[in-house]
């Protein structure tokens, strides 16, 4: 029996290295099952509720994907038109009714805090699968996994974080797991879009040194892991300003001349122009199979929170 | 002892050593507003021995509790807060600045679950207590300017 049964999933920060361990051990047992080459069914009779209250069709779909791997059912809804939450029921009470229904519930809600609140209603385990801008565990823990599984470890990579650091949440999380677990960070951004004092006063708390840049050409050089996300236009009030800093952290092969060579590219995807497709062809790239690994992690943590032998 | 700037009450609480300026806020705190049906006086930058100036706030017929002391507690936590009954000192009521508030605050971000209707009570984890900082539980995010936010 392992400390993950019946856990719920809300924030990456509920986990501890080992814990995180455990997850990536267990995801790299799933590979097999999750491209169908092995067959399971230690989730057989399970059922999950994906109750998505925005659409995000990755997640939904590689939740839905990972519980049929395993032997198990999912059912929900993927987006709040048409249910009885348009008709003004509260997600206390959507959630009890849910709870009579499903051994697990997926949550992606509007509002930051949509899943701590739905787990205080339930004694049915809920996972976070985004709210708000608030967390994403699930995404922070494929992400992780890309990086162990193509590096091998954390202790002593030097990871990259580049594009909007102010607003993606999802890299504050990863930031303070990668520190958890002995990265050395770097933050690329523009001026207006630096990773917030809090969180740079958490990595620090971790007693590790960080550095931070404006030009990906200076740190290009000695980075293992680069992570590219997206710079929103919206945070621009002047469309030629967005062109302009979106177009200088762009990466083409032209950034990529003085990479190392086993540099790994990482994006959560959709991606617009933050990576050129050249790039695509090139050994660097990984994020298509970081898209892929959202499957076995998740099933990881369906297994271990709901299979009986894990 | 000095001259009383302001008059003994029978019953009721009365609230010392606020630091200066703040007693308007205790009495929001307090609620009290066109509904009240007991005295209230305040006295405002009163001199003080250990503090230099001070404020004080009398509520006749009211002995305050529970939350109404958390309230105070977090915005001013050296007040002392003494029960009073036939004119003599009955209780003092410590004050004592909870780790978590619980129902006091109203979460700044707009779009925290706790903003919402929803059946549940704000809540905020005390991470600091000088100076003060806390955390809403369900966002995760810092309250700036708190005393604004006493609910
Ligand atoms: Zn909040």
């Amino acid at each position: 029996m392992s400390s993950f049964r019946g856990r719920d999933v809300l924030s990456i920060r509920d986990f501890t290295p080992a814990d995180i361990q455990l997850v990536l051990r267990t995801a790299r047992k799933m590979v097999p099952i999750a491209v169908g080459e092995k067959r399971s069914r230690s989730l057989e009779g399970k059922i999950l509720s994906t109750l998505f209250y925005e659409p995000s069709t990755r997640t939904r779909l590689s939740f839905e994907s990972a519980m049929a791997r395993l032997g198990g059912r999912a059912l929900g809804f993927s987006s709040a038109e048409g249910t009885s939450v348009q008709k003004g029921e509260t997600l206390a009470d959507t959630i009890r009714m849910v709870e009579a229904y499903s051994d697990a519930i997926v949550l992606r809600h509007p509002h930051e805090g949509a899943a701590r609140l739905a787990a205080e209603f339930t004694e049915k385990p809920v996972l976070n699968a985004g709210d708000g801008a608030g967390q994403h565990p699930t995404q922070t823990l494929l992400d992780l996994y890309t990086i162990w599984d193509e590096k091998g470890s954390f202790e002593g990579q030097s990871v990259t974080l580049v594009g909007d650091l102010k607003y993606g949440r999802t890299v504050h999380s990863l930031a303070y797991a990668l520190a958890e677990l002995g990265a050395h960070l770097t933050f690329v951004s523009p001026p207006t879009l630096e990773m917030p004092p809090e969180i740079l006063e958490q990595v620090k708390e971790k007693g590790l040194s960080f550095r931070a840049a404006h030009r990906l050409e200076e740190v290009i050089r000695d980075t293992d892991v680069l992570y590219v996300t997206r710079i929103q236009k919206e945070r621009f009030p002047d469309p030629q300003e967005y062109e302009k800093v979106a177009g200088s952290y762009r990466v083409d092969m032209d950034v990529l001349r003085d990479a190392k060579r086993g540099l790994i590219i990482m994006h959560p995807l959709p991606r617009v122009t933050e990576i050129a497709p050249e790039v695509d062809r090139t050994k660097h790239a990984v994020y298509f199979k970081q898209a892929f690994n959202a499957v076995p992690v998740r099933m990881a943590l369906l297994d271990l929170i709901l299979g009986e032998g894990a | 002892m000095r001259e009383l700037r302001v008059t003994p009450i029978k019953n009721g609480t009365v609230i010392d050593h606020i630091p200066a300026g703040l007693a308007l806020k205790v009495l929001k705190i307090l609620g009290i507003g066109d509904a009240v049906t007991s005295t209230v006086t305040v006295a405002m930058h009163v001199p003080s021995q250990a503090m230099g100036w001070k404020d004080i706030v009398k509520v006749e017929d009211r002995e305050l509790g529970g939350r109404e002391l958390d309230k105070i507690a977090l915005i001013a936590p050296t007040s002392t807060v003494n029960v009073i009954r036939n004119y003599n000192v009955a209780e003092k009521r410590p004050l004592a600045l909870p780790d978590r508030a619980v129902g006091i605050l109203r979460c700044a971000n707009p779009n925290c679950i706790s903003n919402v209707r929803e059946p549940i009570e704000s809540s905020f984890v005390v991470r600091s207590k000088s100076p003060l900082r806390v955390v809403c539980k369900y966002c995760d995010r810092e309250l700036e300017d708190i005393v604004s936010h006493i609910l």
